[in-house]
């Protein structure tokens, strides 16, 4: 079964900043978590648990758009504006939500941040 | 047959997981850790066994395998800390020498995931994910309930077993009895769930009456309590008639129409031979009562021979050491074979009148029982669509649709009905 791990943070806790700038650059007591995050994916490769993972840009970069009666409308920005931002996930294959949630506790930025953890609809 | 090594890792893990999970936690020293390295066990073999063959202990070669996985990541991580090498955190016994622990390890397991510190809930949801293997999902489907609600209940007994400090030991001769009730009751609740009709698809109901057989003959074999024989005793009557119990269209069938030639004549003889001993023991609990009875209808070669007074005279003790609605309402309704229809409507009416099982198909099912024997067919039909309107069950459905119709057709000729079966 697969499971969507999505990491959720305050930017102004782990970058001391709610925008991209030049230079974005973690905060000292953030800086082992971010540090940790690339090789926990090694981890879950080599333990085959691994399926996909991406980090997300910063939600200004971000545009949000819908389609009503064949009309695009965008806006720029989020979908939600949370002090909480998604940040990242990271997909999994786990026996079931139990072990799911123990991969899921053992995300680095989980120590900052939150992680949801939702089962993917209809598992290949 | 040949198997391909996926099978054969596919059957290990079935059969052997939960044995190497039970002694991953004593060594290991935390259920999460230990589920990590026994994944990370069946990951090796997957990628060893079709290169290096097939070891003849699965068991030992997963649990050295899963210590050595854990050892090295200790030293690891050790060395990344720039501490120095000491004793790691982990049993460094040898395989060989745990090898007489594997049914103690179990043993420690069932306690502790059973143990009274623990909510009711929290013991089942345990015990059928960590000793019996069941996912989260298969656990929530099984209790009508959410994956989440049960992840949850599992992450926080975890954490309440971590922060109590409840040990992982199997308790003091003292102390068996009442943490063995716990057990029990826990092992008897996921029978049920496999007999059930409601049981999920995806878990096959033999498995779970297998798992609960399983952990019974551990239990026995290890505490030799009365009340464990009862309830091994019990399960393998009820499993003795699991071929009688639906017929080849999937329909139930009533234990009064089964037909006796299929009961498994081993079970019952292995369930015989528990209670004997159990009683022996003259400690009787509500278990070895309820195995009792279900021994009498196993030695009855129809319901018209059964020991209907010997039945009745179980019922009366268990309503002394186990009262409950339930309890009375079986009782009634053996009133009703013993004393027949008459006397049985009035004990049912009783107990409906209490009103607690008003909402209970099986007390509706069972007065329409009596009423259609007493040939009062109308008040028959309402108390049958009254059980019907109740039941959620298929199979009951069908049987109590059945019962209509019968009235139906018997209304429809203008005869009475019969009072005897």
């Amino acid at each position: 079964m697969r499971y969507a791990c999505l990491v959720y943070f305050d930017p102004e806790k782990v970058f001391n900043q709610r925008q991209t700038s030049a230079g974005l650059r973690p905060r000292p007591e953030a800086e082992q978590a971010v540090r940790d995050s690339e090789p926990y994916n090694e981890e879950l490769r080599a333990s085959g648990h691994f399926v996909a993972a991406a980090a997300l840009q910063m939600p200004d970069q971000a545009m949000t758009l819908s389609v009503r009666d064949g009309k695009t409308s965008t806006t720029d920005g989020p979908f939600m504006e949370t002090k909480e931002m998604l940040a990242g996930f990271i997909i999994i294959e786990a026996r079931d939500l139990n072990e799911a949630a123990r991969i899921g506790a053992g995300i680095p930025l989980a120590k900052l941040g939150f992680v949801e953890v939702r089962p993917l609809l209809n598992p290949p | 047959v040949t198997h391909s090594h996926a099978e054969i890792i596919d059957a290990t893990y079935r059969n052997e997981a939960r044995r190497v999970l039970a002694t991953l936690i004593r060594l290991l020293g935390s259920f999460d850790v230990a589920e990590e390295f026994l994944h990370e066990a069946f990951v090796a073999a997957a990628e060893q066994w079709p290169r290096d063959g097939v070891p003849d202990n699965r068991y030992a070669w997963l649990v050295s395998t899963a210590r050595f996985k854990a050892v090295s990541r200790w030293r690891r991580q050790a060395r990344l800390a720039g501490l120095c090498l000491d004793e790691p955190p982990v049993d460094a016994s040898m395989p060989g020498a745990m090898l007489p622990t594997i049914q103690d390890d179990e043993l420690r397991l069932i306690f502790i995931c059973c143990h009274p510190d623990l909510t009711q809930d929290a013991r089942i949801a345990l015990t059928l994910r960590e000793v019996c293997g069941l996912t989260t999902e298969e656990i929530a489907r099984a209790y009508l309930t959410t994956a989440p609600t049960i992840a949850q209940r599992i992450v926080r007994a975890k954490a309440q077993i971590r922060a109590d400090g409840i040990p992982y030991e199997v308790p003091e001769r003292a102390e068996l009895p009442g943490r063995l009730e716990s057990v029990l009751l826990v092992v008897y609740l996921i029978f049920n769930e496999g007999y059930s009709e409601t049981t999920c698809r995806s878990v096959t109901r033999d498995d779970l009456c297998t798992q609960a057989i399983r952990l019974g003959r551990i239990l026995v074999d290890l505490t030799d309590d009365p009340e464990a024989m009862g309830l091994l005793g019990l399960m393998l009557l009820h499993e003795s008639r699991r071929s009688a119990r639906v017929d080849t269209a999937g329909e139930l069938v009533l234990l009064e129409n089964q037909d006796r030639a299929l009961w498994d004549r081993g079970r019952v003889a292995e369930a015989q031979i528990l209670i004997e001993r159990a009683l022996g023991a003259r400690r009787v609990g509500p278990y070895l009562l309820q195995a009792a009875i279900a021994a009498v209808h196993a030695e009855a070669g129809s319901t018209h021979d059964t020991d209907w007074a010997q039945i009745v005279g179980l019922y009366d003790v268990l309503c002394l050491v186990d009262p409950s609605p339930v309890v009375a309402l079986n009782r009634a309704a053996a009133l009703g074979m013993r004393d027949g229809p008459e006397a049985g409507l009035n004990a049912i009416a009783n107990i409906l009148d209490g009103g607690s099982l008003d909402d209970y198909h099986l007390a509706h099912a069972a007065r329409a029982d009596m009423l259609r024997r007493l040939g009062r067919v109308r008040e028959a039909r309402a108390a049958y669509e009254r059980a019907l309107e109740l039941t959620r069950q298929r199979a009951e459905q069908r049987f109590l649709k059945w019962r209509l119709d019968q009235l139906t057709a018997l209304q429809s000729q203008g005869t009475s009905v019969s009072n005897d079966e």
